[in-house]
């Protein structure tokens, strides 16, 4: 047995509460150690990345119960993407909240660690009810999170993230439920095998149940209709969370992911993609709604949350193609969201603290400090996240248009997908001449209230923008890691039998 | 007893999403603990609906209750029950700063204004 799989869950876990109960007093202490647990996570990550990168899937069954009795953390090429991904978005907004946001409320560092447990554990788990447990860990962090920092503006916006969170809650419970009452696991690779079996007369209810897990993940990744959530909470929370969270929403399509193919894929028999159908209408209105939302958008939190919500539409539509080449470029869409959502939440933030008195809101106001730094970060950043040649963003929607052309309807959603960058284009267009271009009319400068360090933020978000540099040059090594993702998913039979079957287990 | 359980859990999921949908923290507080209380109950029937019967498993030709759904149960209540203490806390600190326990946070006297429209 591996016992790596476990350190990316097991690492923050130990960490947290050092961080809550030992080190709350001494905050130089605290930043230390939350950024020594990150880049350790990196680490790991990484290490994870090379054990999973020869395509076998590796097991670690917790307390050597065997499956399907026991909960079995699974590590194949997706999970260690996403724990890589999730590492370095991480450390970029740590270094970045250690401009003085993490010192505006209490308890940031210890709940920042719990978050990433939360996310390491939702990828790396194959049990549903786990994968509950796991998002429940997550979701209490953000809601500490979220509301860091205080102001009534943001407890109403948090009030509403718990009580929307809370009832899909209870919603995942009841899908659990009558997915468990048919079927009788709960354990996904068992899933998977027992789903094509299930008697005619119980396929209704567990399709009931497989459509309610779709609502479930559906609201974590803020798909109509289930989108009312994500502009309040982003625009409100405190900028480096807004950018943490940027991840939090591509939980809910990695879960999609994992399930769908593995327990709803090809084998399913009558029931083979039928996700499909649901998602794709839902994901293009989401990204439509998003874009329109970006034009209309009068503060630049709300743009970037709507940004954040567009992205997550295009997303949605690759990942509702289920096929081989779909996913591939849904994964690269993916990274790419996740780096430049965050890096917009984080400029947005050094915008705020730089801008007193006008704060986040697309009115002319006098020079900002530090203004052609930020400015022209500010522009790649968009360059990018709407999509425009030559960043990242560009080659991931090339790459989502050149999967979809076999499926049926492609041309609306070319269509769709071309007309709404047009849109976001627009959008930031004229916020960017707002704030940056129109600055120069007004008079004077703008005197920040506070401290405004530029080092290590700069360095912060200069990271998130030269990966996405990164990502954009090396797409070719990328994509083809991404493609053997793809392949891996779309054999599912090997997840299976690692998970239930592994060689050298003891069997009676 | 199948009748009384599905219509308990019916009637609770239905008041449930009732005081969820209203413009109080409070009232909003309540039905999510009732909405909870309903799906911890239907996760419980997921093992079949039996009385009397062991679910500690000593052979398994005598009659046994799935002990599984018991289990997840108990994970749930103990998440529902924390997540209710918090949601409780944020309701609390959001009056306090508000002055007001309506769910968009207005000040009284933004309320009295509003119900007069």
């Amino acid at each position: 047995m591996n016992h790596w799989l476990i350190m990316p869950i097991l690492f923050p876990a130990v960490v947290a509460p050092l961080l809550a109960l030992a080190v709350r007093k001494d905050i130089l202490l605290a930043r230390v150690f939350s950024v020594g647990s990150t880049v350790c996570l990196l680490l790991l990550g990484l290490l994870l990345m090379g054990m999973a990168s020869d395509g076998t899937t590796r097991t670690y069954s917790l307390g050597n119960w065997p499956s399907p009795y026991g909960i079995v953390l699974v590590l194949d090429r997706l999970t260690a993407i996403m724990l890589v991904l999730t590492a370095v978005l991480g450390l970029c907004v740590l270094l970045y909240s250690i401009n003085g946001c993490d010192r505006r409320g209490e308890h940031f560092h210890p709940l920042f660690q719990f978050q990433l447990m939360g996310l390491n554990g939702a990828f790396l788990t194959g049990d549903l009810f786990n994968l509950f447990v796991f998002f429940e860990i997550l979701l209490i962090a953000s809601y500490g999170l979220m509301v860091h920092g205080g102001g009534p503006a943001r407890m109403r916006a948090g009030i509403q993230y718990v009580v929307i969170n809370l009832v899909g809650s209870s919603i995942f419970l009841l899908a659990l439920g009558l997915i468990y009452g048919v079927t009788g696991t709960l354990n996904m690779a068992d899933l998977a095998e027992k789903v094509p079996q299930i008697p005619k007369g119980d396929e209704a209810l567990l399709y009931t149940g497989a459509v309610m897990l779709l609502v479930v993940f559906g609201l974590k990744s803020a798909i109509v209709p289930f989108q009312f959530w994500l502009p309040g909470t982003y625009a409100n929370a405190a900028g480096p969370v807004a950018a943490l969270f940027s991840i939090m929403t591509k939980v809910g399509a990695y879960s999609i992911i994992r399930v769908f193919t593995l327990m709803f894929g090809e084998s399913a028999g009558t029931g083979a993609w039928f996700a499909t159908s649901w998602l794709m209408p839902a994901a293009a209105i989401t990204m439509v709604l998003g874009m329109i939302g970006v034009v209309a958008a009068r503060s630049l939190g709300q743009q970037a949350s709507f940004a954040a919500l567009g992205s997550m539409g295009t997303l949605l539509i690759a990942i509702a193609g289920f096929t081989a080449a779909t996913e591939s470029a849904a994964l690269y869409y993916l990274i790419h969201s996740t780096l430049g959502i965050a890096a917009m939440f984080l400029l947005i933030d050094a915008v705020v603290i730089r801008r007193p008195g006008f704060g986040d809101e697309l009115s002319a106001a006098p020079k900002i400090k530090h203004v052609g730094l930020i400015g022209s970060m500010f522009f790649l950043a968009v360059i990018a996240v709407i999509g425009m040649p030559p960043l990242s963003g560009f080659v991931g929607k090339l790459l989502i248009l050149d999967a979809v052309k076999p499926l049926y309807g492609w041309g609306v959603i070319w269509a769709l997908i071309l007309s709404t960058s047009l849109l976001g284009l627009i959008g930031f267009a004229s916020s960017g001449s707002i704030l940056f271009w129109k600055s120069g009319e007004c008079d004077g400068e703008l005197t920040p209230t506070g401290p405004t360090p530029i080092a290590l933020p700069m360095v912060a978000i200069g990271s998130l923008l030269v990966l996405l540099i990164f990502l954009t040059g090396a797409a070719g090594p990328v994509t083809a890691y991404l493609d053997a993702t793809a392949a891996q998913l779309f054999e599912p039979h090997q997840y299976i039998e690692a998970v239930l079957r592994p060689v050298g287990a003891v069997t009676k | 007893m199948e009748w009384i359980v599905a219509s308990s859990v019916a009637a609770m999921t239905a008041a449930g999403i009732y005081l969820v949908l209203s413009l109080r923290t409070f009232t909003v507080v309540i039905g999510l603990t009732l909405l909870t209380y309903a799906t911890n109950l239907f996760l419980f029937t997921t093992g079949r609906l039996a009385v009397n019967k062991p679910d500690i498993i000593t052979s398994l030709d005598a009659p046994h209750s799935d002990p599984i759904p018991q289990a997840l149960v108990l994970t749930a209540i103990v998440i529902s029950f924390a997540m209710t203490a918090i949601i409780l806390v944020m309701a609390v600190r959001g009056y306090f700063e508000s002055g007001g326990d309506h769910v968009d946070l207005l000040g009284p006297e933004e309320v009295v204004a509003r119900e007069r429209q």
